[in-house]
């Protein structure tokens, strides 16, 4: 059952470590902690003219599925407006839901695991506080 | 007295009860129940449930019987009068019952002295009770190996200080406080003395007034009782100088529309219905922990831990947070696997049926002090043995080889 959990396409996700390092100039900056286990996403963000994600940097402290949830977010997130970021976010639900998932289907197997979907979500949610924030 | 281990282990049905085996290690977070309690438990629900305290029928009498009968025994557990032992919603709900009623005799300018390896129950509290009231709080040390750092004392102890709130043992290294030293610092500068006991008295009765100190408190549900029940224990005359905590039905002497009149403790502190069931619960852990022959568990479960610390040694990356040895210490090991997140360890160990505890322990300041994640944490209790530390070791290496 954990084998299912860490299949070998999450823990190449976790590794890649797509998006990892803080920019040097953002724009939108946000932090989200999870209070339960300590897990620590900072986040950056810079968006163009209108709106959009530009470019996205983090640094994360955390369990596996934190980082390969960072990672998946990283490699589809430029380009994504706060709607964007929505629709991303509810297929990271969906996943966790057993219900596929789009860019998040490899979280799938997360769905049996019901204390480990905010390790999932919470890089999602600190976009969603940098995109939707004006700073 | 001997030490049945299997006799032991077998009092506990949830250990047998699949599927699959059970190697349950995270009895720091909360222990598991022998039939003993659950027997009590169900006695008291099914024989004599109603009201303590309240009223004159038969099933009233026995419920007050059973509750009065239940301070006894963790009195015994103690060895305090019974008169100085308060039921609490649990450990958490007794360091808070100190904050405000203790703290109420407190004025500000007057110091509070906790150490950065206090659960939070140990730290939150002072702070609120900082915001609210004017005090100001400090913080002992902790060195490398994960022990309070007495050493700093005669720096952070002075004649400001009130309280000096520390746990007996580190929920997250296992290291006992060497509770005699920080009693006679504390007392020479007329400080009171609080320790949080939880991961103690899940390990043998207890000698509170040989101690030296104040108050102990602990909570239920890590010492093999149900949840919802903690213990405070505080001297009399303490308890005797402190307001009530909470308002309401049983604390108090006489009520009139003008006001109000205490009732003596340890009944002014236990204001509307308290947890009967669980009391019954408590007590009965604490009659069934007194039947143990402690030295005999105590070596047990230091070999459990040997065993451990030996396993961990031979995993390319580990590294304990905490003693590296037995001396003066509690069957709580915690540890770091390099390139391993400790909620990785932990998922994959579930995996393995070994249940253990990951992330920051309710210890954030330790670990901002370390720079860590957080940790893996065993912690035993006397119905572990050696398959439940080979499993562990099992699963670390799976963790190894597959995530790291």
């Amino acid at each position: 059952m954990t084998d299912q959990l860490y299949h070998e396409r999450i823990v190449a996700l976790a590794k890649a470590r797509t998006g990892d390092g803080r920019l040097t100039a953002p724009e939108r900056t946000a932090q989200r902690d999870n209070p339960l286990c300590g897990d620590r996403i900072s986040l950056d963000l810079t968006l163009d003219a209108a709106g959009r994600i530009a470019a996205l940097g983090h640094k994360v402290r955390g369990c596996l599925l934190c980082q390969a949830s960072a990672s998946v977010l990283s490699a589809v997130a430029v380009g994504r407006d706060a709607d964007g970021v929505a629709a991303l976010r509810a297929d990271a639900e969906a996943a966790l839901a057993g219900q596929g998932g789009g860019a998040y289907e490899a979280f799938a197997p997360v769905a049996a695991h019901k204390s480990r979907h905010e390790c999932v979500l919470l890089p999602l949610q600190a976009l969603t506080d940098a995109i939707v924030s004006r700073q | 007295m001997s030490f049945d281990h299997s006799g032991l282990r077998a009092q506990f049905p949830i250990l047998n009860a699949g599927p699959g085996p059970l190697h349950y290690l995270d009895n720091g977070a909360s222990a598991q129940t022998p039939q003993a309690v659950l027997d009590a438990v169900l006695a008291y629900e099914t024989t004599a449930r109603a009201n303590a305290h309240r009223g004159v029928h038969r099933l009233a009498e026995a419920a007050t019987d059973a509750y009065e009968g239940a301070r006894a025994e963790v009195a015994r557990f103690l060895n305090t009068p019974v008169d100085e032992i308060v039921f609490a919603g649990g450990c958490t709900a007794a360091i808070n019952l100190v904050a405000h009623s203790f703290g109420a005799t407190l004025k500000p300018g007057d110091r509070v002295l906790v150490s950065e390896l206090e659960h939070h129950s140990n730290i939150v509290p002072w702070q609120m009770l900082r915001d609210r009231a004017g005090i100001e709080l400090d913080a002992l040390p902790v060195t490398e190996d994960g022990r309070i750092d007495l050493g700093a004392l005669p720096r952070l102890l002075t004649e400001r200080t009130k309280l000096v709130a520390l746990a007996h043992v580190s929920n997250v290294t296992g290291a006992a406080l060497d509770v005699p030293e920080v009693a006679a610092a504390a007392r020479a500068v007329g400080a009171r003395v609080l320790l949080d006991g939880a991961q103690r008295a899940p390990h043998g009765p207890l000698d509170l007034p040989a101690l030296g100190v104040d108050f102990y408190v602990f909570a239920g549900h890590k010492a093999y009782g149900p949840n919802g029940i903690g213990v405070l224990w505080a001297r009399a005359e303490l308890l005797e100088a402190m307001p009530p905590f909470l308002g309401g039905g049983s604390m108090i002497g006489r009520v009139t529309l003008a006001r109000t009149t205490w009732a003596p403790p340890p009944r002014r502190f236990e204001a509307g219905t308290p947890p009967i069931g669980p009391a019954v619960g408590l007590g009965a852990a604490c009659h069934w922990m007194a039947s143990l022959d402690w030295s005999a568990v105590a070596s047990h479960e230091m070999s459990l831990v040997q065993r451990l610390l030996d396993g961990l040694g031979e995993v390319p990356g580990a590294r304990i947070f905490g003693p590296a040895g037995l001396q003066r210490r509690y069957p709580v090991v915690s540890f770091l696997l390099d390139g391993v997140h400790p909620h990785d360890v932990a998922q994959t160990l579930d995996g393995f049926g070994v249940a253990v505890r990951a992330g920051h322990h309710c210890a954030q300041p330790l670990m901002e002090r370390f720079d860590l994640d957080g940790t893996t944490r065993a912690s035993l209790a006397p119905y572990n043995d050696a398959s439940d530390i080979d499993a562990l070791l099992k699963g670390v290496a799976h963790a190894v080889r597959t995530l790291r």
